[in-house]
């Protein structure tokens, strides 16, 4: 393999894999935080004990997403130097921003959180986990306006001379259309990861103490998990799907071919169906417009592609263009610079999948809370074998749904791997390939080693991870709450402590 | 001054932060071993950084997403050229980050020797690889036209560079026995102590000749003399410090000299970011420099939010100020059992 292949192998499966992790945390952040306010306001130990629990989960996973978050950050210098130095002078601002402003917030308070519980006021400890859901999501909101100018590159103007892209408004970078329609969308995503993850959690458990014989447990305890949960899946569905049809309609200006290839249209057409089903060689229709009739529809509902991109399900506006006519644009603006067979449209058959199955996998959260809003009606639990299996099943889907918006987004800008918007607004000069992008001096093997490393050791996290996850899960909420933590809300719990002192309380927790 | 140069400076003060605080965290964890008698003990030591750890190495985020911002050709030159170096230290701090978490998580020695040997890799290869790559900084390296590094691996690993990485990783271990004795109390404190002093010594010899062979050899300004100089003070007072068993002394000492050591660097390349072995293509603050309104933009996010950081930082060390003490460490569930079962010894699992 050459070294883009490899190169972009490498950058596909790190960034994947730090996904996975990143939107637990920043969904079970936020809950967690909801679950300790209402233990502070409540004062009732039931909360703290809820708190407690998914705090532990929380910080299993937090580990692997910082790990694998500094390895991102150096991959842009280590395997796209080209690319860093043509847009470095513009995607390298948010980037330290984020450092800055999201993760030493983050890290730091964090830290006071895990160690805090006595050592800080209880009112001062609440604060701490709030700042480290804000910031988590101020986090994403950074990175996604890095990522935002490589689909829709604004603030910014060529210089020739330098050959490069030039920051000359970060207001505009901030703002960016696309980052302002994504951060929504994505912190929602997040949202419900988190609340699946503790419905599942405290949905298997409903069960499992039903069927032990502490129905008292499974009702004062898990139940009211699960609802919270239940609530974060409820609010992050309905909100997933309004941001998600804004980020369509923002996509559809910004990269036609992109929404195109998703229904894999290969001739523009008016009142575009969403077809649930496709048959045949979605990739052999490129190019070769008599191609599409080789394709079959199974499923289709009518102008439901056409709403998504323009708002309209009918009619003159609802047109929506073809990869046959994306490919004819692009080729008439960039054909000189590279030539008239260069390819501008992504692959059809994962951009059509990728989208669906996005969309498609969020059903089985949906699913969940179903079935858990009637099961657990007005103060019931239930014992039934097939809920708790449910719980289970539901546990990855948003994960996977997840992973699938990114690949058809990041797969979805290829060839590029900063586009240029034909069309909408930004300066067309300012364009990578991404096959221009890749370090110049680094050998393949070089890469091959560092990507057999990375798997190599984020296989082995996975399965520890896994493995924590499960025997911290399988432990359930503690019967007795922790040595309650009530401090008052009057010393800061800061001593100077000396070698000498006399009887040392243990730390209530301790690596 | 430009804009371009206050950038330079600002991702020298970064890289100071780095080094001071992570030093002492790749210190402790080099330590936790040959300081501990069991389990216990490593715990104590783990547990002096826990809460501090990670803000820390978000020094080094942020002196790496600076250097993107503000030189995206020092950033793209850097990390292509020393690829392997920087690979390994990636791996390094993943089994590190992790193991602090997870190392408590089960009960069973098995699982702790494990983590503890990531926590030692974690800690070895990043504390020497550091001190390698600013060795070749202070060097000079092979830099083609096109401002991409061609030196090739092994020139990484000259014997200046080998030298520059002893230095670093003898400083850390010197820092983490400093840090361990002010933040411990009981027995443990006085091996800790003892180490301290045993090791500052050493110390400061490797320091002190690579950082004479430096100036003398490569240094392209002639006020860093003044740098050697106040270095050469600082280990003179970590030694004279640990002697007298005055551990904050020491540590402010040992800071200074780790803080310097990165002045030394910086003002020996300065105005280069990355010296070309043919100086005509070195990276320059000027020609590998962001655009001014970028560096401007970045210019006041930085002062605004630096200022912040140092301040939350430093009333988490405030918070977490008290020593610990083996007292402090609650027992885990083996060793509770243990103690039930074996009388009013608590035995501590190995
Ligand atoms: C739980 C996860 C999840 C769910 C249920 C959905 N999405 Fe999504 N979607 C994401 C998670 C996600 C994501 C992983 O977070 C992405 C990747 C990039 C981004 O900004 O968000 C994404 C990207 C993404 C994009 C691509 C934007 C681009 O390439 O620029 C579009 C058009 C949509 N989504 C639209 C939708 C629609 C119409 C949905 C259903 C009604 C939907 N998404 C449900
Ligand atoms: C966390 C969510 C993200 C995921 C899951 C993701 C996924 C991917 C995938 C699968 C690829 C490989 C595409 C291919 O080679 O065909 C890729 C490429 C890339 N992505 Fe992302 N990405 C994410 C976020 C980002 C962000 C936030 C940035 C920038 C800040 C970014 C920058 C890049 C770059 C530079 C490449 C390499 C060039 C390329 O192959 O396209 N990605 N990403
Ligand atoms: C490819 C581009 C990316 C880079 C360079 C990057 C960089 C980093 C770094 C350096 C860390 C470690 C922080 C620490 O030590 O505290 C981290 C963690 C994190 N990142 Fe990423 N990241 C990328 C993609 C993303 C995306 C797309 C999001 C959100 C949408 C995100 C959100 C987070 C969050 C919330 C954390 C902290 C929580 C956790 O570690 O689980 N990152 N990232």
């Amino acid at each position: 393999m050459e070294e883009l292949d490899l190169a972009r192998w490498q950058f596909g499966i790190t960034t994947v894999y730090h996904f996975v992790f990143v939107p637990l945390t920043i969904g079970l952040a936020t809950l967690v935080a909801i679950m300790q306010t209402i233990w502070h306001r409540t004062n009732d130990e039931r909360w703290l004990r809820i708190t407690r629990f998914f705090g532990k989960l929380l910080l299993v996973n937090f580990a692997i997403g910082v790990v694998t978050g500094i390895v991102q950050e150096f991959q842009f210098g280590m395997n796209w130097s080209e690319y860093s130095r043509f847009v470095g002078d513009v995607f390298g601002a948010p980037l330290a921003m984020e450092a800055l402003a999201a993760f030493f917030v983050e890290s730091t308070f964090l830290g006071l959180w895990i160690f805090g519980w006595e050592k800080l006021s209880r009112r001062v400890h609440l604060m701490c986990i709030w700042m480290v859901a804000l910031s988590t999501t101020a986090s994403a909101y950074f990175i996604l306006a890095a990522n935002s100018f490589m689909q829709h590159p604004v603030g910014a103007e060529w210089n020739e001379e330098l050959g490069r892209a030039q920051l000359n408004d970060i207001g505009a970078v901030l703002t960016n259309p696309t980052t302002l329609a994504a951060f929504p969308h994505v912190i929602t995503a997040a949202w419900l990861v988190g609340g699946t993850f503790v419905a599942g959690i405290a949905g298997w458990w409903i069960v499992r103490s039903v069927r032990r014989g502490e129905v008292e447990k499974a009702r004062t305890i898990y139940r009211p998990a699960a609802y919270v949960g239940l609530i974060a899946i409820v609010v992050s569905g309905v909100g997933l799907a309004i941001t998600g049809d804004q980020q369509a309609k923002v996509m559809y200006e910004q990269q036609p071919g992109k929404m195109s290839a998703a229904e894999s249209l290969c001739v523009g057409q008016e009142a575009a169906p969403f077809s649930l089903l496709t048959l045949g060689n979605l990739n052999g229709t490129v190019g070769d417009p008599d191609a599409c009739d080789d394709l079959v529809h199974v499923l289709s509902i009518p102008g439901l592609t056409s709403f998504l991109a323009t708002g309209s399900f009918s009619g003159e506006e609802s047109y929506v263009p073809g990869t046959n006519d994306v490919q004819e644009a692009f080729a008439a603006e960039f054909g000189d610079s590279y030539g008239a067979d260069m390819q501008y449209i992504p692959n059809l058959m994962i951009s059509y999948w990728s989208f669906r199955l996005m969309i498609g996998f969020a059903v089985v959260s949906g699913a969940l809370a179903l079935a858990a809003l009637w099961t657990l009606r007005r103060g019931r639990v239930t014992d039934s074998p097939w809920f708790s299996r449910l719980c289970l099943i539901a546990l990855p889907a948003p994960f996977l749904a997840n992973i699938s918006g990114w690949v058809f987004t990041e797969m979805g800008r290829q060839p590029w791997v900063v586009v240029p918007n034909i069309g909408a607004d930004g300066d067309l000069d300012i364009r990578l390939r991404t096959a221009d992008g890749v370090s110049t001096v680094v050998s393949a093997p070089t890469v091959l080693l560092s990507l057999v490393a990375f798997t190599l050791i984020y296989g082995a996290l996975a399965v520890v991870w896994l493995r924590l996850l499960r025997k911290d899960v399988l432990a359930g909420v503690p019967d007795a709450a922790p040595d309650s933590p009530d401090r008052e809300d009057t010393a800061d719990g800061e001593g100077t402590g000396s070698a000498g002192d006399a009887a040392v309380k243990p730390l209530d927790f301790a690596y | 001054m430009d804009l371009a140069t206050l950038w330079f400076l600002l991702i020298a003060v970064l890289w100071t932060g780095y080094l001071v605080l992570e030093g002492f965290d790749f210190g402790v964890g080099m330590l936790m071993r040959p300081l501990a008698k069991d389990n216990t003990d490593r715990r104590l030591a783990i547990n002096t950084i826990g809460p501090i750890w990670d803000g820390n190495e978000v020094w080094l985020i942020t002196a790496i997403g600076a250097t993107f911002a503000a030189f995206p050709h020092w950033y793209a030159t850097l990390l292509s050229g020393f690829y392997v170096p920087l690979l390994l230290i990636l791996v390094a701090l993943i089994l590190r980050g992790v193991s602090f978490e997870y190392r408590h998580k089960v009960d069973t020695p098995r699982w702790r020797e494990g983590w503890d040997r990531c926590i030692e890799i974690g800690s070895w290869v990043p504390a020497f690889l550091w001190g390698v790559i600013f060795a070749n900084f202070v060097r000079g390296v092979e830099i083609d036209g096109d401002m991409q590094y061609v030196g090739g691996l092994l020139a990484i690993f000259d014997p200046f560079a080998l030298l520059g990485g002893a230095v670093t990783l003898s400083l850390f271990l010197t820092h983490g026995a400093v840090f361990l004795a002010l933040k411990t109390a009981g027995e443990y404190q006085q091996r800790a102590v003892a180490l301290a002093a045993r090791l500052a010594v050493p110390s400061a010899v490797v320091t002190g000749v690579w950082v004479l062979w430096a100036q003398l050899a490569h240094s392209r300004n002639a006020w860093t003399w003044a740098v050697v100089a106040v270095v050469a003070a600082a280990l003179v007072g970590v030694v004279a410090a640990t002697r007298a068993r005055r551990e904050g002394w020491a540590f402010t000492s040992n800071a200074v000299a780790i803080g310097l050591l990165v002045v030394l660097v910086f003002g020996s390349i300065f105005p280069a970011v990355m010296p070309g072995t043919d100086p005509a293509t070195s990276l320059t603050i000027a020609n590998a420099s962001a655009s001014p309104y970028s560096l401007m933009v970045m210019s006041w996010v930085a002062l605004f939010l630096v200022p912040v950081v140092l301040l939350y930082q430093g009333w988490t060390f405030k918070v977490f100020s008290k020593r610990l003490s083996r007292e402090s460490i609650p027992p885990q569930p083996s060793e509770l059992a243990a103690a039930a079962a074996g009388g009013e010894q608590a035995p501590t699992a190995p």
